[in-house]
C-alpha cells in the first residue's frame, strides 16, 4: 500500500533504446501508441491499482511573487530547461517490485516500427503519512 | 441509530444471507447495498428493527441480483429453504468473514480493503476516500478480492496471524481523511477479540489502545510531530491506558507470549512512566530482546538500540545500532538522536539532516529538519 509517482520527461532523462520522435511515426504506429497508453490504465484500474494519470502541455511559465501589492513577476518558457516533465501516472500498489514491473510495463509502450520505445521513466515514492505505532 | 451501530451489524446480516445460501461474492455485495440504501433512508425514516431491516432489504437485493433464467431454479431452492429471519448468528460466522477477508492468497492492500467493507460495513467510497484512490480503484480491487477467495469454504477456521496482521495494518495508516481508520481498527479488533479469545488478539488490542491513548498529544495544533519523550503525559487518554494494561495482563497470564503482547508491553511501560525520565528502560529493553526473538523485523531492532541507548547510555545504544545496517529506514535518525544524547551535537546535526532527506513521511522530515536546525543554530556554536 504505496503509492508511486511514474514520471515521463519530454527531456532530461537519457535516451530511449527506440529513440524515434513521435512526430515521425506513421499515424498507425501512433494509435499503436495511444491504445497500449489507454489499456494500460484500464487495467491497472481493474487491478485496483490506479490512482491518476495526466499529460502536461509541453510550454510552462515560471511565476514568482514580488512583493505586496505588485503582480506576479513571469518568465520562460525556457527553452534551455534540461528537465522537462511530459506528464504523469500514479499508482497505489502493495510492494516496490510490483511498482518496478509496472513501470517497465508502461515502458515497454510501441514506438516507431511498432517496437518497444524502452524509454527510460522516473519512479518517485510518495512520502507517507507517520505510523500511529511510534515505538 | 449511529453509523457505526449500523456499521457494526452488517458482518452478521452477511454471514445470514451465506448461511442461507448466497455466495459470499453476491451476499456481500447485496449488504453493500443494503447499507447505502439505510444510510440513504434511515435518518429521516428509522426502523424499529434495524437489524431485520437490513437483513430483508440485504436478502431482497439478492434475490433481485439473482433473478434471471439462468439462476431461477437456484432461487426457487433458496425461498423454499429459507430460515426464519432475523435468527441470531453465531459469533462464529463473524469471525469466518475476518478469516476469509485477511485470506493469505489475497495481497496486504486487498485483504485491508475488504476487510473494511465486508467486516467493516464502510462504503467502498469511505475505504477510496481513507486510503486516497478512486473509488472506482477500490471497487475494482474489492471485486477481485472477492473473486480471489470465491472458492474458499466459509466454515472453516482461517489463520488468525494474517486477520491480525490486517487489522494492525489499518491501525498503523492512522488518520489521514474523514474516516478514524485508527478508531474503525480498535472496533473491529474488539470484534474480533470476543470472537477468538487468543492472547494475541488481546494483545494486538491492547497495543491499539495504548497507542491510541497518547494521540492527541502526539502532534501540535499545526500538525507537527511531538516525540514520545516530548509529550504531555496529562493529555494521554487515561481510560484507554487502563482499559489496554488490564487487556494486556489477561493475555500475559496465559503465557502464550507473541510479538502483539510484547510490543504493547513495551507501550504499556511507557504508559506507566508519570514522566519520561522515570520511564523502565531496562524492562523496555528486555522486551525488546524478546521481541526481536519474535520479529526481527528492522524496525523492532533500531528501536531495540534506542532503548539500549536509554537503559545503558548512548555508547551503548551506538553500540547496538553499529551490528544493524546502515542502510536500514530510520538508522541515521536513530544516530543522529544517539549522537545528540553522547553530546557529539555536530553529528548529530549533519545526521538529522541526512534522516530527513531519507524520511518516508512529511511529517517526521519536518520533524527532523527541525532537530537539525535546533543544534545548528544553537546558542555560543
Amino acid at each position: 500500500m504505496a503509492k508511486y509517482l511514474l514520471l515521463k520527461h519530454y527531456r532530461g532523462a537519457p535516451a530511449a533504446v527506440n529513440d524515434v520522435p513521435m512526430d515521425q511515426w506513421t499515424s498507425q504506429e501512433i494509435s499503436a501508441h495511444v491504445r497500449y497508453m489507454r489499456n494500460f490504465a484500464d487495467r491497472l484500474e481493474e487491478t485496483g491499482e490506479f490512482v491518476d494519470s495526466q499529460a502536461l502541455a509541453p510550454e510552462g511559465t515560471f511565476v514568482r511573487y514580488d512583493g505586496e501589492g505588485r503582480p506576479p513577476v513571469t518568465d520562460g518558457p525556457f527553452a534551455e530547461t534540461k528537465d522537462l516533465i511530459a506528464g504523469w501516472m500514479v499508482i497505489d500498489v502493495d510492494t516496490r517490485e510490483r511498482a518496478l514491473e509496472l513501470t517497465a510495463e508502461l515502458s515497454a509502450a510501441p514506438g516507431a516500427g511498432g517496437q518497444p520505445i524502452h524509454e527510460w521513466l522516473e519512479l518517485r515514492p510518495f512520502l507517507t503519512q507517520p505510523p500511529t505505532i511510534e515505538d | 441509530m449511529d453509523e457505526a451501530r449500523l456499521r457494526g451489524l452488517t458482518p452478521s446480516v452477511l454471514a445470514i444471507l451465506v448461511r442461507r445460501g448466497a455466495d459470499f461474492a453476491a451476499a456481500e455485495d447485496a449488504v453493500q447495498d443494503a447499507l447505502l440504501e439505510a444510510l440513504r433512508v434511515w435518518p429521516t425514516d428509522p426502523p424499529r428493527d434495524a437489524k431485520g431491516w437490513l437483513l430483508t432489504v440485504a436478502w431482497r437485493r439478492f434475490l433481485d441480483a439473482a433473478r434471471s433464467e439462468t439462476a431461477r431454479r437456484r432461487r426457487e431452492e433458496l425461498l423454499q429453504g429459507e430460515p426464519a429471519p432475523g435468527r441470531a448468528p453465531a459469533m462464529d460466522d463473524t469471525l469466518h468473514l475476518y478469516f476469509l477477508c485477511a485470506h493469505p492468497a489475497l495481497s496486504p492492500s486487498s485483504a485491508v480493503a475488504l476487510t473494511l467493507r465486508a467486516v467493516g460495513g464502510l462504503t467502498t467510497r469511505q475505504i477510496a476516500r481513507a486510503y486516497l484512490v478512486p473509488e472506482a480503484t477500490m471497487a475494482q480491487r474489492i471485486s477481485r478480492a472477492k473473486r480471489t477467495v470465491a472458492g474458499v469454504r466459509l466454515d472453516r477456521p482461517g489463520d488468525a496471524a494474517t486477520v491480525l496482521r490486517v487489522l494492525y495494518l489499518v491501525f498503523n495508516e492512522g488518520y489521514s481523511g474523514e474516516l478514524d481508520l485508527a478508531a474503525e481498527a480498535i472496533r473491529l479488533t474488539r470484534r474480533l477479540h470476543v470472537a477468538l479469545d487468543h492472547p494475541e488478539s488481546a494483545g494486538l488490542l491492547a497495543l491499539m489502545l495504548l497507542h491510541h491513548a497518547r494521540r492527541s498529544a502526539r502532534t501540535t495544533p499545526e500538525g507537527a510531530l511531538v516525540p514520545l519523550a516530548e509529550q504531555d503525559r496529562r493529555r494521554w487518554d487515561t481510560g484507554a491506558i487502563a482499559e489496554g494494561i488490564a487487556i494486556l495482563r489477561a493475555a500475559l497470564a496465559r503465557d502464550r507470549l507473541g510479538e502483539y503482547q510484547a510490543q504493547a508491553a513495551i507501550a504499556a511501560l511507557h504508559a506507566d512512566a508519570p514522566r519520561a525520565e522515570e520511564t523502565d528502560w531496562v524492562q523496555i529493553v528486555e522486551w525488546y530482546d524478546e521481541l526481536v526473538r519474535l520479529n526481527r523485523s528492522p524496525v523492532v531492532r533500531l528501536n531495540r538500540a534506542v532503548a539500549v541507548g536509554e537503559a545503558d547510555g548512548p555508547g551503548a545504544g551506538l553500540v547496538a545500532l553499529a551490528e544493524l545496517e546502515e542502510s536500514l529506514p530510520r538508522h541515521s535518525a536513530v544516530a543522529a538522536h544517539l549522537h545528540e544524547r553522547a553530546g557529539d551535537l555536530d553529528t548529530a546535526a549533519r545526521l538529522y539532516a541526512e534522516a530527513a532527506r531519507k524520511a518516508t513521511n512529511l511529517a517526521e522530515r519536518e520533524h527532523l529538519t527541525r532537530r537539525a536546525a535546533r543544534l545548528r543554530h544553537r546558542p555560543g556554536s
